[in-house]
């Protein structure tokens, strides 16, 4: 017996096994997505207001948004109430900007036996780096494409 | 209003990362990199905006609006500054939630203590 | 006087005891279905230390003290330790057994290390080379989800086929003292790789692992499934258990009526939230200290084959790509009774 070589079988042991392993119900997992990241979409809108009725101009008003749901998300972290939202919505906790900042606190928490500089120094960003990454590195792709377009007057 | 919008719109885009979650075995760090760069593309192709306007919250608190942030900030840079305006732009639009997430996050690690799952 | 047996296997034909067994665990276990059976519940996860990984620690030499106080020795009647762990470099083994100073063999088996430990300390007994060997491992919940998913505080969402590792210890001694457990044979096993990836599906990477250490167990000794009072492994749960039944049924044997595994009785998955089961080594360890060998001690069962699984892999390696292959070791163990 032993090992399996052929890809074909080993594709034919990965289908029996799909089928085997039972999954989530999809369609409760999309709803509890909804609802949670409609909620908390809702709660940045309640602060967007708030900042429009203190007469802030959009930018501004956008930076508070993005940092009071940090902010909350981070001491949520902190309390390990976060992680029971995710686990129960899934992608609804995950997408918003929350999600992302739960990502930032959770290694800096965790690691910080290591030290400042080797534990949370260096490993704050190991699962948000790639956010930071290849969002500014997307958008440089993007400008540049945009700047060549400016210069052969397409736009 | 904007808060049937926000919810609803918001509420879809974690529906549909949520069947990416279920079906593809996508871990969420790959999930959040492709709202970011969706994000930045729809930007680019002028299709953000109007999205935003009608939806509000419900399309700058997902990550997805981060990317537009992103792009924005590069563009506006590129219209001021020229070329270095690809450089300038994107990190300085995406400064309030990055700075943010680091300070708050390095201040957490100072005041909670990592805790065991139950 | 011919100790080997077919392809894989090996006879003792010095008599090889387990003198004695002991287990300590975290709170979840205690909390589970076998909680009474531990020798040592500790609620706090940190077990007194400052980190994830000197609490691991610092239950291995919990256990070994235990273990040594219940078979009544001291740690200088300890000839070699057989011991290892899932964190990288098995740190938690190295630190926690420091103190014991006696003469230590590291072991890396991912999930299935008891079952190597046990199998390698019997090897040095039966051979003659020592009479009091100590085999013993560990997992931690927290030190494992920090080296090989993410940080405790990280939110994600666990499949139904996720595992739950279990924050334990167990330990061994095993002797050519008599005692009512034998260690009759064992069948060493090999690295098996149906090509699976998927790290949140790990009984589905092991069970062909187990199916290949049993079936040829089975060939060795030529023996049925029904020549063993019980058939358990070490972690496949849920998923696993029913692949390894089908596996086993293409080979030609039939295990259902017998078979049990560790991960599916150390948490009751309706109440705690485990899904597919317990994990780790420390899993089929602590059930094995707690439950198996108290049953075999007791003239309960006659005769069970005890086959720990481990899935070999990194971080390193699942993120190239790589596939998770999957291995287990088989032990034979007998009950003797009351010596003449």
């Amino acid at each position: 017996m032993g090992s399996i070589k052929d890809e074909d079988k080993k594709k034919e042991y990965e289908q029996y096994v799909n089928q085997v392993t039972p999954k989530n119900n999809l369609f409760v997992q999309m709803i509890k997505a909804f609802v949670v990241g409609g909620l908390i979409c809702d709660l940045g809108q309640v602060i967007l207001n708030y900042c429009k009725s203190q007469n802030m101009n959009k930018e501004t008003a956008g930076a508070w948004c993005s940092l009071t749901l940090i902010f909350i998300s981070v001491v949520l972290t902190g309390l390990n109430l976060y992680q029971k939202l995710v686990s129960f919505s899934g992608a609804g906790a995950l997408v918003p900007i929350t999600g992302f900042a739960n990502s930032v606190a959770a290694p800096a928490i965790e690691y910080q036996k290591e030290g400042q500089v080797f534990g949370v120094g260096c490993k704050i960003f190991n699962i948000a780096g790639p956010v930071i990454l290849y969002g500014v590195f997307i958008s440089w792709l993007l400008g540049l494409i945009y700047w060549i377009l400016k210069l052969m007057h397409v736009v | 209003m904007d808060y049937i919008n926000a919810f609803w719109v918001g509420g879809l885009i974690c529906a549909f990362c949520q069947i990416l979650l279920e079906k593809t075995k996508m871990m969420p760090g790959r999930i959040m990199v492709l709202l970011v760069c969706s994000g930045a593309v729809l930007s680019f192709l002028n299709l953000y905006d109007p999205f935003a306007d009608y939806a509000k919250a419900g399309a700058s608190v997902p990550l997805l609006g981060f990317g537009h942030l992103l792009y924005q900030g590069v563009k506006e840079a590129v219209d001021k500054q020229g070329f270095i305006g690809l450089f300038t732009g994107g990190l300085r639009a995406g400064a309030a939630g990055t700075s943010g997430a680091l300070i708050f996050g390095y201040l957490a690690s100072l005041v909670f203590k990592p805790k065991m799952k139950d | 006087m011919n100790q080997i047996k077919g392809r894989q296997s090996t006879k003792f034909e010095k008599d090889v005891y387990i003198l004695g067994c002991a287990s300590v665990v975290g709170q979840k276990e205690g909390e589970g279905p076998l909680g009474d059976n531990f020798d040592k519940v500790v609620k706090d996860p940190m077990f007194g230390k400052k980190s994830w990984e000197e609490a691991e620690s610092e239950m291995q030499a919990i256990a070994a003290r235990l273990v040594l106080e219940k078979c009544q020795i001291k740690a200088d009647d300890i000839r070699m330790v057989f011991a290892g762990d899932l964190l990288a470099q098995s740190i938690a083994s190295c630190f926690g057994l420091v103190d014991l100073n006696r003469p230590l063999y590291g072991l890396f088996g991912a999930c299935s290390t008891i079952g190597e430990a046990i199998s390698l300390g019997a090897m040095a007994v039966a051979g003659g080379y020592a009479n009091h060997v100590l085999s013993m491992t560990s997992s931690h919940f927290a030190s494992v989800e920090k080296e090989f998913r993410f940080p405790l505080a990280y939110g994600n969402q666990k499949p139904p086929s996720s595992s739950w590792t279990v924050t334990g210890s167990g330990a061994c001694v095993i002797s050519s003292e008599k005692s009512n457990v034998k260690i009759t044979g064992i069948t060493s096993g090999k690295i098996v790789d149906f090509g699976l990836k998927d790290s949140q599906n790990m009984g589905a990477c092991m069970a062909p692992a187990a199916a290949d250490t049993i079936s040829q167990n089975m060939a060795d000794f030529d023996r049925n499934p029904g020549d063993y009072d019980r058939i358990i492994t070490g972690d496949l749960g849920k998923i696993g258990r029913e692949i390894l039944i089908e596996l086993m049924k293409q080979k030609g044997y039939d295990i259902r009526d017998n078979y049990l595994d560790c991960g599916m009785l150390i948490f009751d998955s309706n109440t705690q939230d485990t899904n597919a089961g317990g994990s780790g080594c420390g899993c089929a360890a602590t059930v094995l200290a707690s439950t198996l060998i108290p049953k075999l001690e007791s003239g309960e069962w006659q005769r069970i084959l005890f086959v720990p699984t481990g899935a070999l892999m990194s971080k390193v390696s699942f993120f190239e790509g790589q596939s998770v292959p999957g291995i287990a070791q088989g032990v034979v163990l007998e009950y003797v009774g009351k010596e003449k």
